[in-house]
């Protein structure tokens, strides 16, 4: 088995083996990445605008 | 803060919008689900906006929203009576969201592993290992001792390893462990 399937079993098994808490570490903050870069969502933009515009016009009334 | 809303403001909003993405990534890795998590990041912003007279500009914003929704889930997690997070949506939206990207097999499987841990736990592991805050901020986050903290980590920590030690076997198919037992099983 020296195809790359091999070398991630190799990379996948050191890892552990070495250090485990490192791949955990660096699996955790890699998913934690992949929602951190996506692009602010539109609704949240928009949200904040409004809320924005609303205190801007009226006094600060928007506790509940 | 009482003086000065107009100069404020802004630069509340701000920094507000500078802590979103990490604030969705924590929603996102409590909860599992991109929609709901999105409408749990929707109520924080409401609450903290109209909460903004009690934030100290120069504090740390992020932390602030972080409790704010925590706090938020939770009282929504006791009012409707169920759990953080529905475990079917988890795993099924996020093959679904994620096919092409790097490594995603493996983040799956780590994604699910996430998962089987007790929410104190995860939530401690995600704010120390993830979100970047130090075990204090953390446990003030929780509202919770700086030990507390500490140990939930720890036992997140090695819940992950014993579990992903296995689906990793698994997953990479005969090793020295597993395949004399294979090649037990042919000569039978």
């Amino acid at each position: 088995m020296t195809d790359d399937h091999g070398a991630r079993h190799q990379i996948a098994r050191s890892a552990r083996t070495d250090n485990p808490n490192a791949q955990i570490a660096t699996k955790l903050r890699a998913l934690y990445l992949s929602v951190q870069e996506e692009a602010i969502p539109d609704r949240f933009l928009d949200l904040l605008e409004k809320l924005d515009a609303v205190e801007r016009q009226s006094m600060p009334d928007i506790a509940e | 803060m009482s003086a000065g809303m107009t100069s404020e403001e802004p630069s509340f909003k701000r920094e507000m919008l500078a802590a979103l993405p990490s604030l969705r990534a924590f929603a996102m890795s409590l909860i599992g689900r991109h929609d709901r998590a999105d409408d749990l990041v929707q109520d924080t912003i409401m609450k903290a906006w109209a909460k903004q007279d009690h934030f100290e500009m120069g504090t740390n914003m992020k932390a602030w929203l972080f409790t704010i929704l925590r706090n938020e889930l939770y009282s929504q997690m006791r009012k409707r009576g169920r759990e953080v997070q529905d475990s079917d949506g988890y795993f099924t939206e996020s093959l679904a969201q994620h096919p092409a990207q790097y490594g995603s097999l493996d983040l799956q499987d780590f994604k699910r592993a996430l998962e089987t841990l007790p929410p104190d736990q995860r939530e401690a592991i995600i704010l120390v290992g993830a979100s970047g805050f130090s075990y204090e901020e953390a446990a003030e986050i929780c509202g919770c001792a700086l030990g507390t903290i500490k140990s939930r980590v720890n036992r997140a920590r090695q819940r992950l390893q014993d579990i992903l030690q296995v689906t990793g076997e698994n997953e990479y198919g005969p090793d020295a462990i597993s395949a004399p037992i294979t090649s037990r099983a042919f000569i039978s």
